[in-house]
């Protein structure tokens, strides 16, 4: 029986979807077997970035609606024998799923695989009770702007009213050093200092991780880059793994020689 | 002959201190009688005649719950003498609802957890909250509101109008705080942290929001110690 994981954030645009491809993709490399689940109907794109999109027969409401079986539905991915999806629709929007059918078909889910990751949409509505109806786990993904705090710690309100999903854990992606260095950006000791919840990893930005995903290959294969290793870190900590959040201390100590620095001067 | 027999049951017995008159009503009788003999006695000749002087008047009723009808009809009886004037009515009884209002009220709630974005915490008495208030998160209370952690959201103390109520946290960086129904916004500019415990409060005759350090409570607000 497999753990299921809703990565979510409320406001669109942080980095859900690549936070998804490049976690299942760090812990298929890992020999786990995974299932993604785009929950996203209507606006669907977790295929886009794992380049699996011309493969697709089925999908989420054919499954829910019974048209086909799950694993009619269910893609293999090209470079991973242990690691599958299931896209969304496209042609319906949100209300063509209830949340007891997705729950149904993520129990069905959990008994095959290992971890199943579900890509959440961004809001608070139908979509978002849809993706975390089968959860166990939760992860919320933030970016280092007051306005995606803000969402996330709405999301994390919610999370918390859910006696069958655990604590959420924190995702902050997408942080640029330079910025934060001179201030202009919210820091990650402030962002977990708002938020209250563990820090499972953070991912700096990184150009290469939008010329990956545009290429349908997700960064966490590619081991040259900084943003692979924060992701293949993040599903070290999911294994259970106590990845020291070595990234972090690392720009922790940039961080706090800057705060230094302004100290003196100031 | 009755209105003898009623003077010797003595309905109503006039006692003068040197704060005024205390009438002291009997509070096993009809209301009507206290109210009939009350205005008999305040009527005599003696106590109209004091020249100019507002007598303060203390009513002691006992064991009598004056309905919010009686208690008008009674305040307006004794109004309408001359020269005296209601300092208070005291009772040995409330009404079940009164006394249930009253415990709320004075009940401080404690609540351990971090009010987020778009959450209400909403509480009858005090409110102590271990924890923060996010930005976008509301606490309210009737009565007082004591934050442990950093207040960053919107705090509305004395909800239902007490304008003595007062907010403290102990990192004050709010969005909005509301005392009764009066509403402050810090400057927009970001003043430079405090690290210390802050207090607001409605300086007495003022009607707009003060922010200072929390131990000037014991000077202003010396209520606020329940021993």
């Amino acid at each position: 029986m497999g753990d299921a994981i809703v990565i979510t954030s409320g406001k669109g645009g942080v980095g859900k979807t690549t936070t998804t491809a490049n976690i299942g993709t760090a812990l298929a490399l890992s020999g786990k077997k995974v299932c993604l689940v785009d929950t996203d109907i209507g606006l669907r794109n977790l295929d886009v970035v794992m380049g699996l999109e011309n493969r697709i027969i089925y999908d989420l409401v054919d499954v829910a609606e019974e048209r086909c079986r799950l694993h009619q539905a269910l893609i293999k991915d090209k470079r991973f024998e242990a690691l599958y999806m299931l896209p969304a629709a496209q042609t319906k929007d949100k209300s063509a799923v209830q949340p007891a059918q997705m729950k149904k078909i993520i129990d069905e889910l959990k008994q095959d695989y290992d971890y199943v990751l579900i890509d959440c949409p961004a809001g608070i509505e139908q979509g978002f009770k849809n993706a975390i109806a089968g959860a166990d786990k939760s992860v919320v993904v933030t970016t280092p702007e007051t306005s995606a705090v803000r969402d996330a710690d709405r999301i994390i309100g919610l999370l918390e009213k859910e006696e069958n999903i655990e604590a959420p854990k924190l995702v902050v992606n997408r942080i640029r050093n330079h910025m934060m260095e001179s201030g202009e950006m919210l820091d990650v000791d402030e962002i977990v200092s708002i938020l209250a919840i563990d820090l499972l990893g953070i991912v700096g930005d990184d150009d290469t991780v939008i010329t990956a995903s545009n290429k349908g290959e997700p960064i966490a294969l590619d081991p040259s880059s900084k943003a692979s290793i924060a992701y293949r870190n993040i599903a070290r900590r999911i294994l259970g793994e106590s990845v020291p959040l070595l990234s972090l201390q690392e720009e922790k100590g940039m961080f706090s020689k800057v705060k230094k620095f302004f100290g003196i001067r100031s | 002959m009755s209105m003898v027999q009623k003077q010797t049951q003595h309905f109503v017995t006039i006692k003068g201190t040197k704060d005024g008159l205390n009438l002291i009503l009997d509070d096993s009788c009809a209301f009507r009688d206290v109210i009939n003999e009350l205005d008999e006695k305040l009527s005599a000749r003696h106590i109209q005649q004091t020249e100019g002087h507002t007598i303060t008047v203390t009513l002691k009723i006992g064991n009598r719950y004056l309905t919010e009808k009686q208690e008008k009809e009674l305040r307006a009886m004794i109004q309408s003498k001359q020269n005296l004037e209601i300092d208070r009515i005291d009772s040995n009884v409330i009404s079940r609802d009164e006394a249930e209002e009253e415990r709320k009220r004075s009940t401080i709630t404690s609540v351990a957890r971090t009010v987020r974005s778009g959450q209400v915490l909403e509480v009858d008495g005090d409110l102590l909250l271990i924890g923060d208030v996010n930005p976008g998160g509301t606490v309210k209370a009737f009565g007082n509101i004591f934050v442990m952690g950093t207040l960053r959201g919107i705090a509305h103390a004395g909800a239902y109008g007490d304008i003595k109520a007062v907010i403290t946290a102990a990192v004050m960086k709010p969005s909005q705080l509301k005392i009764a129904d009066l509403i402050s916004r810090p400057p927009d500019q970001v003043s430079a942290s405090i690290h210390e415990a802050e207090c607001a409060f409605v300086k007495d005759g003022q009607s707009e929001i003060s922010v200072d350090r929390v131990q000037i409570l014991t000077k202003v607000r010396p209520n606020l110690t329940r021993l």
